[in-house]
């Protein structure tokens, strides 16, 4: 993994890969949400159900996301890596936006179910608005100072420091008495789904997870190649 | 005393001096908090019985607000004079000067607001037999407050418009303490036992206090760079 860390094989590596990713996100988005549409009902929930197909991808993607980012976080601030530092910034636009998808969902899922739009108090909803919060924290922060390199290092210590919210928003369901829904997938005794469930929604997480890769990837070989064309342009003034 | 022990104690003089004399000090930040509870029962039209729910929550989010306010030359006054330079190859190690600042900005703002958080309190209709503990909950809060702003202003070192960053950065920061304070004010208002709320507040000041100089003094080094 750490040969990729060379710019130069990492572009020629992730060259296949992404379209390929985009191809994969395609084809399972489509089958995911065939799937997610001739699902039965819900005997309680009726037709709404739908919508998890949409959110618990959505919420999920968030999280891996901000975990991509404080990781990159880490390995750009420890071992000063270029490659990390764009790997990082590449995560948070994609991760806040599976976020906000995840809260606007979850409120259009508890109208219907808990009678509300929103729950303040509720320790799953609170915190993964912090976790958007985090999100726009961190891209406002690095928007906001001149220096790039100083930039990406400020905003690699407040990605790190936004990872403990990550077991906060995991345990939230089990630590404190909330309206929001516990642990169905990752639980001790495995999935409480049933296949009729679990099947569509699997494949709206690969889909989703696809996405995000296929997104990652892309906006990190942007970065890179961003970063070119300002060196060849200093170059090129240097030159003239 | 040892060289360590005389740099910390000089340190820790400067710092007091300068976040208590400097630019209105704890007047500043307890004026501003006074005009912040006056404002809200403005706003509120008057009707006591409306404001006495939210009394609690809107007292802690004026803290909050408050405690934000000197933070943005907290490392910059320093920073543009060299101060900062001298510091860092200084006997003391960055992350024990970040700690003096914190510290320093808890006592010149955190604990004057805590003693001025009880007035406050009053005048938004909370019960007087709750004033102790709203200032003990408000000095406790005020050190995570201190801990976290001050790592908030190392981030945002070096940035333009650093008061409203300060502000972003730290705000989904400031909502643990929010949460618990009011909390805490709310549980005891109707009853219950405040005990677990405040053990939570005080949780995360420790948390502030043990990790905010290891990631402050390397947000300093990357200002300084």
């Amino acid at each position: 993994m750490f040969g990729l860390a060379n710019p130069e094989r990492f572009m020629r590596f992730t060259r296949p890969v992404t379209p390929g990713l985009w191809a994969l996100a395609a084809v399972l988005l489509a089958v995911g949400t065939w799937l997610s549409f001739t699902a039965p009902e819900d005997y309680q929930q009726g037709d709404t159900v739908r919508i998890m197909f949409v959110h618990v991808p959505a919420a999920t993607l968030g999280l891996m996301a901000y975990a991509a980012l404080g990781i990159s976080s880490f390995f750009a601030l420890v071992f000063r890596h270029p490659l990390a530092d764009a790997a990082a910034r590449a995560a948070a636009v994609p991760g806040a936006a599976f976020t906000a998808l995840a809260l606007v969902t979850g409120s259009l899922w508890g109208k219907p179910m808990w009678g509300a739009w929103w729950a303040w108090g509720d320790a799953r909803l609170m915190s993964v608005l912090i976790l958007f919060l985090f999100y726009l924290g961190y891209i406002a922060l690095r928007a906001s100072i001149d220096d790039e390199a100083r930039a990406g290092r400020a905003a690699a210590v407040l990605g790190l420091v936004g990872l403990i919210n990550l077991p906060i928003v995991k345990f939230s369901v089990d630590w404190w008495n909330t309206l929001h829904q516990p642990a169905s997938l990752l639980r001790m005794g495995g999935p409480s789904l049933s296949e009729v469930f679990l099947i569509p929604l699997l494949t709206m997480m690969a889909a989703y997870a696809a996405l995000f890769g296929a997104l990652w990837l892309t906006a990190i070989r942007t970065e890179i190649t961003r970063r070119r064309v300002l060196t060849l342009r200093a170059r090129a003034a240097m030159e003239a | 005393m040892s060289p360590l022990r005389t740099a910390l104690t000089v340190l820790f003089r400067r710092e007091l001096s300068l976040a208590w004399g400097g630019g209105g000090g704890p007047l500043l930040a307890c004026g501003f908090f006074a005009c912040l509870t006056v404002l809200v029962p403005l706003a509120a039209g008057g009707d006591p019985a409306g404001l006495k729910p939210v009394a609690s929550a809107i007292g802690w989010v004026a803290l909050a607000l408050a405690s934000m306010l000197s933070l943005e030359r907290l490392f910059e006054r320093d920073l543009d004079d060299g101060a900062l330079d001298l510091l860092a190859t200084g006997p003391l190690p960055l992350e024990a000067v970040f700690a003096v600042k914190a510290v320093s900005q808890w006592l010149a703002t955190g604990l004057p607001l805590a003693l001025t958080a009880p007035v406050a309190a009053l005048t938004l209709g909370l019960s007087p037999d709750l004033l102790p503990l709203t200032a003990l909950a408000a000095a406790i809060g005020g050190l995570g407050f201190a801990f976290t702003g001050a790592l908030g202003a190392a981030l945002a070192l070096g940035a333009r418009r650093g008061g409203l960053l300060i502000a972003i950065v730290v705000l989904p920061l400031f909502i643990p303490p929010v949460v618990f304070g009011a909390g805490a004010l709310e549980r005891a208002a109707n009853g219950m036992d405040p005990i677990p709320a405040l053990a939570l507040l005080t949780a995360y000041a420790l948390f502030a206090l043990s990790l905010g100089p290891f990631a402050g003094a390397a947000a300093i080094r990357n200002a300084q760079s």
